[in-house]
């Protein structure tokens, strides 16, 4: 049944066309800034873009802070939403469940193939990313230090960064947020680390949308109810009068892992972040199981 | 092989089907018909454990549904309100999916009893088109043949004739006829009375979500004990079977008497000339008709009590079709 739902998601040209989107921005962010050398001072604008222009390896941060708000959660929402919602519109549904297959493990399978669908548009975007950003923007200024600055440098730097080898590590640092410098290995570290915060709270967005799916008729339905709970989310975590709240709100530490790039990593976010993602998937999931599991099948 | 005792439905305040009774035994070719409306959708969905009862038993299979659905529906082959496929894989890979996606589909002998299913259903011949060319009659095969890739004891088919062509329906008769032969118990509904008539051994009639009759059909079909004639000479046979005639409609008569040969007999040695003569046999059109109301996309019309003259009346919203009562929205 796994096997059939990632068949299902691959065979769709939907999920390439939105992850081809989600990687095109960045590249699209990284040509101008390249061209132009223009990019937004420290501390504003989009997090990281300031930094990329004397290091390109950090890049795969810049481009998943700039696919975070929108991109990705409209993306998630939308395969989401369409996973029941849109089976039983088709029909197939009940077609589905008469072959038969239970519903617990169908709603499973569906988590599962949104899960790497997820995991999938994120890795997709950090590795495109590192290499719009090596070859755009060029591998750095602390390569001044050892080769004569050429940017062929290219997925082959990690490898060579992976080895405890004094002359690459220096070629190959990189600057943190903090203004400490970190090794490529703990660069690589780190962006996994982000690869998996990220990929957890959009899984949050992902439950949110499942539970609507198997509410609503139409997986467009779904897909907007989920988005309209996370603007409503991002409007409230600007709002001070709603600061009883934030804590709670879905995207309130959707930011956090911008921690990770910091020297040490400031982890009190980062775990809030994890725990109320957790929380909203558990919660929604659980709903999500309620409803469908006692659903009169009905289209 | 399926059994509902006291089987409800409620939706809200509506009741979509009541206190039915089914008993579908195994090598039945049963039809369940009905009018639009009347909850022959909602009984099939919860046959196979789509929709839950409010309250009532369903057994198929000598098995409570929908407790034991997961090990029941694995030999069952269903088509429930017409059929369905991923719009953007062809025929062949919707098959495979859908085999792939639940028990007693064994990769091994896979290919061949997809291929073995759509040669069935006569579509050995499909492309990798993706079934969002298909035309409709394709699509309906498709789910046929879906519902028989694993060699199901039981088919339940809801509406298995829809978006067929005469061939089609022709086709998928002889198929159903020959699986039933097999030993396959296949339990249909439909709205077409001539479906039902050329297919079932029985018949189960739903009214307003009421089981109103469930017989044999050739006992249904019994001859009235009427004998139909056509004879240029009408008007000599009624005066010689006076008391017999019971109606004469031109060159056409309806004599009450016992043996078809036997009048024959006494009209030919009479000196009458007869074109046709044949016993009377109720249609089951007639049986429907007399047991049923108006169907429950007629708006506004007068509710008729069972048994009451059933002419269509001028107005109201039923097709003038005589072998379709209601047509689809």
């Amino acid at each position: 049944m796994m096997a059939v739902e990632l068949y299902k998601l691959f065979a769709r040209a939907r999920t390439w066309i939105s992850v081809v989107l989600i990687c095109g921005l960045p590249l699209l962010v990284a040509v101008f800034v390249a061209v132009t050398h223009l990019a937004p001072p420290p501390g504003q604008g989009s997090a990281f873009l300031s930094a990329v222009l004397t290091d390109g390896k950090l890049y795969p941060a810049a481009a998943l802070a700039l696919v975070l708000p929108v991109f990705l959660p409209v993306s998630v929402a939308v395969v989401a939403g369409d996973s029941i919602a849109g089976e039983a519109a088709n029909g197939t549904l009940r077609y589905l469940l008469v072959r038969p297959v239970s519903r617990t493990r169908l709603l499973v399978s569906k988590l599962l193939a949104i899960t790497t669908f997820v995991l999938f548009a994120v890795v997709a975007v950090t590795v495109t990313s590192y290499l719009i950003g090596v070859f755009l923007l060029g591998p750095g200024a602390p390569a001044a230090v050892g080769a004569p600055g050429s940017p062929a440098t290219g997925p082959g730097g990690i490898v060579s960064g992976g080895a405890p080898s004094a002359g690459v590590q220096a070629g190959s640092s990189v600057t943190s947020l903090s203004g400490a410098p970190l090794t490529l290995l703990e660069l690589l570290e780190r962006v996994a680390w982000a690869v998996g915060f990220i990929t957890v709270s959009m899984l949050g967005v992902a439950a949110i949308a499942l539970f609507l799916s198997t509410v609503a008729d139409s997986a467009l339905g779904a897909a907007i109810g989920a988005l309209a709970v996370l603007v409503a989310s991002e409007v409230l975590v600007t709002l001070n009068s709603a600061s009883v709240i934030q804590p709670y709100l879905p995207t309130r530490y959707w930011l956090a892992w911008i921690d990770f790039f910091r020297q040490p990593i400031f982890w009190r976010d980062i775990q809030r972040g994890f725990a109320i993602q957790a929380v909203y998937v558990a919660v929604f999931l659980a709903a999500a199981w309620a409803n469908l599991a006692t659903k009169d099948v009905t289209a | 092989m399926i059994t509902t005792r006291a089987l409800t439905k409620r939706f809200g305040a509506v009741t979509a089907v009541s206190s039915v009774d089914i008993d579908v035994r195994e090598g039945d070719r049963y039809g369940l018909l009905g009018p639009n409306g009347s909850g022959k959708t909602t009984l099939v969905r919860m046959l196979l454990g789509l929709v839950f009862a409010t309250s009532g038993e369903i057994e198929v299979m000598g098995s409570r549904i929908p407790r034991h659905a997961g090990r029941v529906l694995r030999e069952v082959g269903a088509l429930v309100e017409g059929p369905a496929a991923y719009p953007n894989l062809s025929g062949r890979a919707n098959l495979k999916l859908l085999d792939a996606a639940g028990p007693r589909g064994e990769r091994r002998t896979r290919r061949r009893r997809i291929d073995n299913a759509l040669e069935q259903v006569g579509l050995a011949g499909i492309d990798r088109r993706p079934v969002k060319a298909y035309s409709l009659g394709m699509r309906q095969r498709l789910g046929l043949a879906a519902a028989l890739v694993r060699r199901p004891r039981l088919l339940v088919l809801d509406e298995p004739g829809n978006g067929l062509d005469p061939h089609g329906i022709r086709d998928t008769r002889q198929l159903l006829l020959d699986l039933n032969q097999s030993g396959v118990t296949i339990f249909l509904s439909s709205h077409l009375l001539a479906e039902v008539e050329q297919q079932c051994t029985r018949i189960g009639i739903l009214d307003q979500g009421r089981l109103v009759l469930q017989e044999r059909l050739d006992t249904l079909q019994a001859p009235t004990g009427r004998v139909l004639v056509e004879s240029a000479d009408a008007g000599r046979i009624a005066a010689l079977l006076d008391g017999e005639v019971e109606h004469r409609d031109g060159t056409r008569l309806v004599v009450r008497y016992p043996d078809a040969a036997a009048l024959n007999e006494r009209l030919v040695r009479e000196g009458m000339r007869v074109s046709s003569i044949a016993p009377q046999i109720r249609t089951l059109e007639e049986v429907v008709l007399q047991v049923t109301g108006a169907g429950n996309d007629q708006v506004g019309g007068p509710v008729r009590s069972p048994g009451s003259s059933p002419g269509p009346e001028p107005g109201a919203g039923t097709a003038g079709d005589p072998a379709v009562y209601g047509s689809r929205p």
